[in-house]
């Protein structure tokens, strides 16, 4: 199991291979289908994003809402095939990389290779030990997509798995 | 004849609600906990592992056990010896999901389909009724997700297609699908009726428990034979490979017309959440 502190540097992605267990602390950033479409509008206006795109790693999910004295209600990964049409441009422009659950596009997966990033998959449906593993949650951007909105994560020890590296390695195939 | 007033059903939906969006259902808790035991493969042996730590969290701190709360999807079966009394059940079922959903912090995933604007209470339930006989009302409360329900499908087989058609589609719909539906998925089967029908029965078969076969010999020969081949696919717990790709197949069915052969595929994730009520 490797323990992963973010952001990360290219030479840590690099040493990331499809199949390794890892445990993330850090912070991370929500975005699923709603927040998806309006970040492409924002960069298609040349509109400035409300967050820092480069180096972030986005996770595809949209969590339910914090109980009393909880950072965070239960936050699983959602299905990132359907952000396979949003993911190229964002790591061109500096995405450091992803979370979510079951395969990319080989677009997506060209788009890891061309920008040494990482795509990591988070248990699907572990959503109560997702949102046990943050610290801290704060939406920064479009709260008008309530659970669509864009949240800034505080992570300790959130489990997930190397999916699709920098080599074309595809834990799927 | 016997008086039921709306209210009741309502606080039945309330509390069914509030139960199925924490806790998996007995069946689903021991097929999964089969399946770890079973694995070999260290990825998917390591996320079947995390997902029963997970069922364990959620029920501990009363959290979702699914940040997907799903869509409420409700069955009412009324005995025609019920007079509904008060308010509109439709009215009834909204406001109890409504009130379980809030005071549950459970997600509202429910939107306008064209400008995906939030109903922000996660109603309007997706409420099924039918008369049955009797003076008692049945109720089964399935929260459902979307990840699994996407990768659901209906086919209008020919009829020369028979038995070898019927488990191709099963098989073929799990496989298209993949990592994405969060498997080891639950598959539920319609065979026969119209094209609306078979759809429902379907999302019937996924109220059943896990394990559990048709009364039907030939029928539940198909839910064990696609079982196996689903389970011969490898794409295993969250597509990491390994054994187990599907927890079990429940097929129901319908006659249908004699130039038809309806099949519906509706898959469910391992996140199995049924609450059953009689009122």
């Amino acid at each position: 199991m490797k323990t992963l502190t973010l952001p990360l540097t290219k030479e840590q992605v690099k040493k990331l291979h499809a199949g390794d267990s890892v445990l993330i602390s850090g912070v991370i950033l929500t975005a699923r289908d709603c927040a998806h479409k309006r970040i492409t509008e924002y960069i298609a206006e040349g509109k400035q994003l409300p967050f820092e795109l480069k180096d972030a790693i986005i996770y595809y999910a949209g969590p339910c809402p914090a109980k009393p004295g909880m950072a965070s209600g239960s936050c699983g990964p959602t299905t990132s095939a359907r952000m396979d049409s949003f993911a190229p441009a964002l790591l061109d422009l500096g995405l450091g990389g992803m979370i979510g659950k079951g395969e990319m596009c080989p677009e997506v997966a060209e788009a890891l290779i061309r920008n040494t990033a990482v795509y990591f998959a988070a248990i699907g449906g572990a959503g109560a030990l997702y949102g046990s593993a943050i610290k801290k949650s704060d939406c920064i951007a479009f709260p008008d997509l309530l659970s669509e909105a864009v949240y800034r994560l505080e992570v300790e020890n959130f489990p997930a798995v190397v999916a699709m590296d920098c080599y074309g390695g595809n834990i799927y195939r | 004849m016997r008086l039921l007033n709306t209210d009741e059903i309502e606080s039945a939906v309330y509390r069914a609600a509030l139960h199925a969006g924490v806790n998996l259902t007995d069946s689903c808790r021991a097929a999964m906990s089969a399946a770890y035991e079973g694995e070999d493969e260290s990825a998917a042996k390591f996320a079947l592992g995390k997902l029963i730590e997970n069922s364990d969290v959620a029920c501990g701190n009363a959290m979702p056990v699914c940040q997907d709360t799903g869509m409420a999807v409700v069955m009412l079966d009324i005995g025609d010896e019920v007079f509904l009394t008060g308010k509109p059940l439709r009215e009834a079922v909204n406001s109890g999901v409504r009130r379980a959903y809030a005071d549950g912090y459970f997600r509202k995933s429910v939107c306008d389909p064209i400008t995906r604007k939030n109903t922000a209470d996660n109603t309007p339930a997706a409420l099924h009724t039918e008369i049955v006989s009797g003076d008692k009302v049945r109720l089964t409360f399935m929260p459902k997700g979307f990840g699994s329900e996407n990768m659901s499908a209906l086919y209008m087989l020919k009829p020369a297609q028979g038995v070898e058609g019927i488990i191709d589609a099963i098989v073929q719909t799990v496989k298209k699908a993949g990592s994405r539906p969060c498997p080891p998925v639950y598959v539920g089967v319609g065979i026969g009726g119209t094209f609306d029908g078979c759809a429902y029965l379907a999302k019937r078969a996924l109220t059943r428990d896990i394990g559990t076969h048709s009364d039907r010999e030939d029928i539940a020969e198909i839910e064990r034979e696609a079982l196996r081949r689903i389970n011969e696919l490898g794409i295993g717990c969250q597509g990491f490979h390994g054994k187990t790709t599907a927890l079990g197949v429940s097929c129901e069915w319908a006659p249908t017309h004699i130039a038809g052969l309806p099949v519906a595929v509706n898959i469910q994730c391992h996140c199995v959440r049924v609450v059953k009520e009689v009122i």
